[in-house]
């Protein structure tokens, strides 16, 4: 497969122990050297060479070839998570460049190979995406194009509504019916299997399950608890046909594929450019490429004014991390420290560093992370501020330069990792079959045309009227859309006097 | 690759919107500036999968990097490469569709009929094609399927065929070959020839009508003949032939000659144009004031004695203007009852642009 020339595989050789030798951990990585055409249609497949037949792959592509025609925008690097990791190499690139794009790989791979975050990725996602590819295109020989199509676009919308942090418990296990119905909690943990009568007896079972059974007719809620897998309900109680049922695992597993990674944006891309930056200015460069690769590096790490960057933040937080720990400057000692010349020349030589920031790769993502490294200090010395609209001038302007406003800001935009939160509240809401969904508002309110379009994909799916309760402009509405059109119903107290208006549970 | 695939199914989506979408493109215009020689491009929003995500305040506020103390400027947060994802709505993408495909759309959507050119007007042109089919000829011409089905003939109609074991074994004298053919392909050549009244009572929207018909009609006549050439005469109370940037641009004043445009008109054909080869389609535009009676009834007896029976078809459009009388329209009314060799069409605004290119398209002449 790989098709590297002999100069090119000699650096792959040489970076593959250099990193090595750093430490880094990967799967072997295959690279490949394509053109920029090839380079654009895998970038457009989400870094696969096979994808399900959809448009917006096309749209995708369309975008990338002309945006390199043009000369606005190139893709440097691509990298899939996969065992073993397969990474693309432009042709015609400089061999700076394509030392460049290696260092940095490597980085990715480590992280792909290590980070907890991807432990349950699929790791052989390539065959699995030309089985979904297969799949669907089987669905459209026997159902037509148009009607494949047109249910993927419905179930696409429906992408963001996972469970990203059940990542760790194999969603997989999910799609298991009990976690929506069945409670049986009130057994008792059986160890050895003769006990089980005397531990759970059959009369005690028996009591407990009438107990249940009245609950639950006095209360038909269903799902029992809500759920965030909206995905793997719909697959589990819309009522659909098989291929349409498979569709949507279809998009979920691909979505659950690719969540990790954007959970992990600026931890990853950090990791990577950290490493190759190590690696590239120690043992890689030689002299006559050193300005390019500056020029380059800065490039890619460069902040824009008023934009964020996770490739600066988090290289410049890594390395922030390697030097506190370095010195020392970390624990209750060092917290409780505040005299300003003890704390800048505060050096405990415990060269814990190194250490500090494997560990870091293994378990944190872009929140945690964020949230416990994003030091006042670190703030100060990057002029890091907050900037808001202002509406009179239509212009930007710098709000504040406190710590704690800026961090609020990033983990506010990091918060389920940039997606809202949307919860199944009811199923059957109204006793009417109709769908409930709860919007967690947490100070952002929804894009309205955006949503009500959602609505509508979510409807031929559910087909029974939808209700979203979210906040719009400070005041708690329910949205619903029956079919045919929408409505709103204000949720206030002043306001509950609202006609027809239906009974909505409290806020969770 | 199969992303070519998904790359045409995208583009036919973008053409369906821009067909929905036909009737606001062709009065608004943003078309023709954006014209290119074969191409024109359509800038649309780009359209996405919708979601349920963050409304705009979201991009209100955000964390930099960066001198300055509060409340100064933060510069503009551009795209920034990474953060992909929750900002595409905004951006257009310009989607380029062909001369050719445009006049389709139109034809499809004003249900114009095909236009027919004038049969003593073709030049007919042979055209050497390989749709033939011979029993002689080189080895890499042959034909499979042709020979295959001869073949079975034979089996067939010789009693020879078995269906249990269908084997078919050409021999000599099934080979088909493929063979040059002659095929006559006509060959038409057309003149577009707009005529536009520039005297004072023609305002700059009226101008503006004209020039969006004209991009229609020369689009929708384009389709039907290869080359077409188009001449333009503007006219006040004396005509002259001008280039097409000035024949948009021009504004006179002063009073009204029609008969001087149609004699203008009439000297550029006989000149360039024999009626005999040539298809010719004269269009004049003007909101019907025209200086007197007697200039009126010369430019009728130029239409019927000249242009009508020369013509493929003669078309005239008023344009509603707060000055003009109209009163050149009824005349034309009054004098042609039923003939269909003029064109009249009416257009009061913007709004029946599309009506009216139906008027003067949909005889399919």
């Amino acid at each position: 497969m790989a098709n590297l020339t002999f100069e090119l595989e000699t650096e792959r050789k040489k970076i593959s122990q250099i990193a090595k030798d750093c430490g880094l951990d990967f799967f072997e990585t295959i690279f490949e050297l394509i053109n920029y055409d090839q380079i654009s249609q895998i970038g457009s497949y989400g870094g696969f060479p096979v994808r399900y037949p959809h448009w917006r792959f096309g749209m995708e592509y369309e975008q990338l070839s002309k945006s390199y025609e043009y000369g606005l925008s190139k893709i440097y690097e691509m990298v899939i998570n996969t065992d073993p990791c397969y990474a693309y190499l432009m042709e015609g690139n400089s061999m700076m460049d394509q030392k460049l794009v290696m260092a940095h790989v490597y980085g990715h791979c480590d992280f792909f190979k290590n980070n907890v975050w991807f432990s349950k990725t699929n790791r052989k996602m390539m065959d699995q995406m030309a089985n979904h590819a297969t799949r669907i295109k089987r669905y459209i020989d026997r159902h037509g194009y148009e009607a494949v199509e047109k249910f993927i676009d419905n179930g696409l919308s429906l992408e963001n509504l996972i469970d990203r942090y059940s990542i760790l418990n194999n969603p997989q296990n999910l799609t298991d019916t009990k976690s929506f119905t069945q409670n049986d909690s009130y057994l008792f943990k059986v160890e050895k299997p003769y006990m089980r009568n005397y531990i759970n007896p059959p009369a005690y079972i028996a009591g407990q399950k009438l107990k249940q059974d009245e609950k639950n007719l006095q209360k038909t809620q269903f799902p029992l608890s809500p759920v965030r897998d909206v995905l793997s309900f719909l697959m589990h109680y819309a009522p659909l046909e098989d291929w349409q049922k498979d569709i949507l695992s279809i998009i979920r597993d691909e979505s659950y594929y690719f969540a990790p990674q954007g959970m992990t944006k600026t931890l990853n891309e950090g990791w990577a450019s950290y490493w190759h930056s190590y690696m590239m200015t120690r043992y890689i460069l030689n002299d006559s490429e050193i300005i390019d690769f500056a020029d380059h590096h800065s490039g890619a790490t460069f902040m824009q004014i008023g934009g964020y960057n996770p490739y600066k933040v988090g290289i410049e937080l890594f390395r922030d991390i390697e030097e506190r720990w370095n010195k020392g400057r970390f624990g209750r000692e060092w917290s409780e420290c505040d005299d300003v010349r003890e704390r800048k020349n505060w050096n405990k030589n415990t060269n814990l560093g190194r250490e500090k920031i494997f560990e870091i790769r293994k378990i944190y993502n872009d929140v945690t992370f964020i949230d416990e490294f994003l030091t006042e200090d670190f703030c100060v010395r990057n002029k890091m501020f907050v900037y808001k609209l202002n509406k009179e001038t239509g212009k930007f302007e710098v709000d504040t330069r406190d710590f704690k406003a800026i961090k609020a800001q990033l983990l506010f935009q990091m918060t389920n990792f940039g997606q809202p939160i949307i919860k199944i509240e009811d199923a059957n809401f109204e006793n009417r079959g109709e769908l409930l969904l709860q919007h967690a508002h947490e100070g952002l309110d929804l894009q309205p045309n955006y949503m009500d379009a959602t609505m509508l994909n979510l409807f031929k799916i559910w087909k029974r009227p939808i209700n979203l309760v979210t906040i719009m402009g400070n005041e708690a509405f329910l949205f619903r859309y029956d079919g045919n059109q929408y409505s709103k119903h204000s949720l206030s107290d002043n306001n509950k006097t609202d006609v027809g208006g239906p009974q909505v549970p409290a806020k969770a | 690759m199969s992303i070519r695939e998904d790359q045409s199914r995208f583009k036919s989506i973008i053409k369906a919107k821009v067909r929905d979408d036909f009737k606001r493109y062709v009065t608004s215009g943003e078309l023709i500036g954006k014209r290119e020689d074969e191409f024109v491009k359509i800038p649309l929003p780009r359209i996405d999968i919708p979601t349920f995500r963050y409304g705009p305040k979201q991009k209100e506020q955000g964390v930099g990097q960066g001198d300055g103390e509060a409340s100064e400027a933060a510069g503009n947060p551009g795209s920034n490469k990474g953060e992909a994802g929750n900002q595409s709505g905004e951006h257009m993408i310009e989607v380029e569709v062909s001369m050719e495909e445009l006049a389709d759309i139109l034809g499809e959507k004003l249900e114009l009929p095909k236009i027919l050119p004038k049969g003593t007007k073709n030049i007919l042109v042979e055209k050497n094609k390989y749709s033939g089919l011979a029993p002689v000829g080189p080895e890499g011409l042959r034909k499979f399927k042709q020979t295959y089905k001869k073949a079975l003939t034979r089996y067939i109609s010789s009693g020879t065929y078995n269906p249990d074991d269908p084997i078919i074994v050409p021999i000599r004298r099934d080979y088909q070959y493929r063979a040059v053919k002659k095929t006559p392909l006509p060959h038409t050549k057309a003149v577009v020839i707009y005529m536009m009244d520039v005297s004072g009572s023609m305002g700059d929207e009226q101008k503006e009508i004209v020039r969006l018909e004209s991009f229609w009609i020369n689009t929708w006549l384009k389709k039907h003949y290869k080359g077409l050439d188009t001449r333009f005469i503007i006219h006040d109370a004396s005509a002259k032939e001008v280039d097409e940037n000035t024949f948009f641009k021009t504004s006179e004043s002063g009073g009204t000659l029609i008969s001087s445009a149609y004699k203008l008109c009439q000297q550029i054909i006989q000149a360039d144009y024999a009626t005999s080869e040539w298809n010719i389609y004269p269009f004049h535009f003007s909101d019907g004031d025209n200086w007197s009676g007697e200039d009126t009834r010369v430019c009728l007896s130029l239409l019927k004695d000249f242009f009508l029976p020369n013509v493929n078809v003669f078309s005239y459009g008023q344009v509603e203007s707060k000055y003009g009388s109209g009163q050149f329209l009824k005349d034309l009314q009054k004098e042609f009852i039923n003939d269909d060799r003029l064109t009249l069409s009416q257009i009061e605004g913007r709004d029946k642009i599309l009506s009216s290119i139906k008027d003067f398209l949909g005889k399919g002449k």
